[in-house]
């Protein structure tokens, strides 16, 4: 069963040997040059479940990979019981709210900390499970960088997630991810994110969506 | 309104142009020179120069195209940045000088911005994902919320300047007549090996630097064919390029996409934008080369439209704004239909 369609890939829910499985296939593109299109297709297949497994590495919960093809270009991984941030935040009192942010913040911290960048932070791409984890999922854009411009960035693009989708809280939110990713981070080396993240809004580079 | 013309001058980087307009979208007259360095890139001491030299020309034949006196100019519009800070001052100059002497209004118009006016004026598309691409400008922007807002872009250099420097390095030297990315694009359509380049989208944004870097180290071993380098340049560049308006159009879900710049002369990038746009059923403009690369018509019609809305600035206020990004301007002429 198709559940998302995005410009990359297509995103299935199957039933595997037994198990409830995200099917993540990467289309084809046939504007490039088939030689090309294969080689960027196989390195992004590759790149996505390493980057899951370092994640891992750095104490993040992110699905199970059970089997990558390269020649169709799809990654089979753990379908992950529970709800999306997304759509709890909104039922849960302040006090859970911040306390469930604050979680959110260490665990970019520990990300970043181990020189991952997510590359799209939103509260759709976290889960949260029936045992009270929270998984982060849809490594497709992630990247190995250790720089606070790309650290930055992801900041930015946590801030705009919330502001675009949970508006009505979403300064409380990205005061108690702050607090969290300070935690992990170091102060100062929040503080510099932070900094940079600024002055990332004000170039206006990153303003594209509302 | 009443109806009017406006004198548009572009000088931001190795060309200088003089356009006319009527109010209603009329061009009377395109007029352009271009400065081609005896070697190397663009010298913006050189350049700016060779736009001082031929101002006065260049502008007398727009007027003698377009049949009408300088007195009928309504607006006196120029190029306002982003650019070369030397090329761009000469075209400003020129464009306080005419406004004070015609004691007409002056419009500072974002040079970037007039590439997509133009654009969606020739191609008559409306509501566009824009791919600009040229040897100062690599760009994808849509419009959101009262701007076009960027998308994705260059991290380092345009795509264009990474096709023009590795046609240098190559030993190959313009022509007016033929710029250097005709040259690699002739030069690629004999090609027929894939050369193996690195392919840099982050995100949304792209790197050229690198893919440059590599392409002239590979050149220097001589183990291929300049033909099959040019090729596997182009192969890689474009489709990065694709790959991002493609996101962009995802994303968006505009019904159109728009290919300007000098870069958008390419027969090849043109098929892989025209297969992406085809999969998402968009359609797919080209602007002619005329209004694709820089020229003095788009700056006019973007000073009609600035004007029409109130968008002058008293000449006390003109300095040219060398990095003037195209998301800090608001564009109240565009409407949407979803607004």
């Amino acid at each position: 069963m198709l559940i998302k369609k995005g410009a990359e890939a297509s995103i299935y829910l199957e039933e595997w040997c037994g198990r409830k499985v995200i099917f993540k296939r990467r289309h084809p593109k046939k504007h490039r040059m088939p030689e090309l299109d294969r080689e960027i297709q196989i390195q992004r297949t590759k790149h996505e479940p390493q980057m899951i497994h370092r994640a891992k590495e750095a104490g993040v919960p992110t699905p199970i990979i059970y089997t990558v093809d390269l020649e169709e270009a799809s990654i089979i991984m753990e379908f992950v019981e529970g709800k999306q941030i997304k759509q709890i935040l909104a039922e849960l009192s302040s006090e859970e709210r911040i306390s469930l942010c604050y979680q959110i913040g260490k665990i970019i911290g520990r990300l970043h900390k181990n020189g991952i960048i997510h590359g799209d932070l939103t509260t759709s791409n976290m889960i949260l499970t029936p045992y009270g984890n929270i998984v982060l999922i849809d490594f497709g854009l992630s990247e190995q960088s250790m720089e606070v411009e790309a650290r930055g960035v992801d900041l930015h693009l946590m801030k705009r997630a919330l502001a675009s989708t949970h508006y009505e809280y979403s300064d409380e939110c990205f005061k108690a991810i702050i607090k969290g990713y300070g935690e992990i981070m170091g102060v100062e080396a929040a503080k510099a994110v932070l900094n940079k993240m600024m002055e990332i809004e004000k170039r206006g580079r990153y303003v594209s969506e509302r | 309104m009443q109806e009017g013309y406006c004198l548009g001058i572009e000088s931001s980087a190795d060309d200088f142009g003089v356009g006319i307009i009527s109010f209603s979208g009329e061009v009377l007259a395109n007029v352009n020179d271009v400065y081609i360095p005896e070697r190397g890139g663009i010298h913006p001491r050189e350049a700016s120069r060779h736009h001082a030299m031929i101002a006065s020309k260049v502008i007398s034949e727009a007027f003698s195209r377009a049949g009408i006196k300088p007195k009928e100019i309504g607006v006196v519009a120029f190029s306002q940045g982003p650019g070369l800070g030397p090329c761009l001052r000469v075209g400003a100059t020129v464009a306080r000088a005419l406004s004070s002497f015609l004691n007409k209004p002056l419009v500072g118009v974002n040079h970037c911005l007039a590439h997509i006016e133009i654009g969606k004026m020739v191609s008559k598309a409306i509501d566009p994902v824009t791919l600009y691409v040229s040897g100062g400008n690599t760009i994808v922007a849509a419009f959101e919320a009262k701007r076009y807002r960027v998308f994705g872009e260059t991290l380092d250099i345009a795509v264009g300047n990474c096709l023009d420097v590795f046609a240098r390095e190559a030993g190959l030297k313009p022509l007016s007549s033929k710029p250097l990315g005709a040259m690699v694009e002739e030069l690629a359509s004999r090609g027929k090996v894939l050369v193996r380049l690195p392919y840099t989208v982050k995100g949304m944004d792209m790197s050229f630097s690198g893919l440059l870097t590599a392409a002239v180290n590979i050149m220097r071993e001589g183990k291929y064919s300049l033909e099959d380098l040019c090729f596997s340049l182009q192969e890689v560049a474009f489709s990065m390029l694709t790959e991002v308006t493609e996101r962009a159009l995802a994303h968006t879900e505009k019904p159109e996409v728009l290919l300007t710049g000098g870069v958008a002369a390419n027969k090849r990038l043109q098929t892989m934008l025209k297969i992406m746009s085809d999969e998402h059923g968009a359609r797919f403009c080209v602007v002619p080369r005329e209004y694709a690369t820089d020229n003095g018509a788009m700056i006019a019609w973007t000073g009609v439209l600035c004007y029409k809305f109130g968008m002058t600035i008293p000449i006390e206020r003109s300095f040219v704004k060398m990095r003037w990004r195209l998301d800090e301007v608001e564009v109240p002429w565009v409407r949407t239909p979803n607004m």
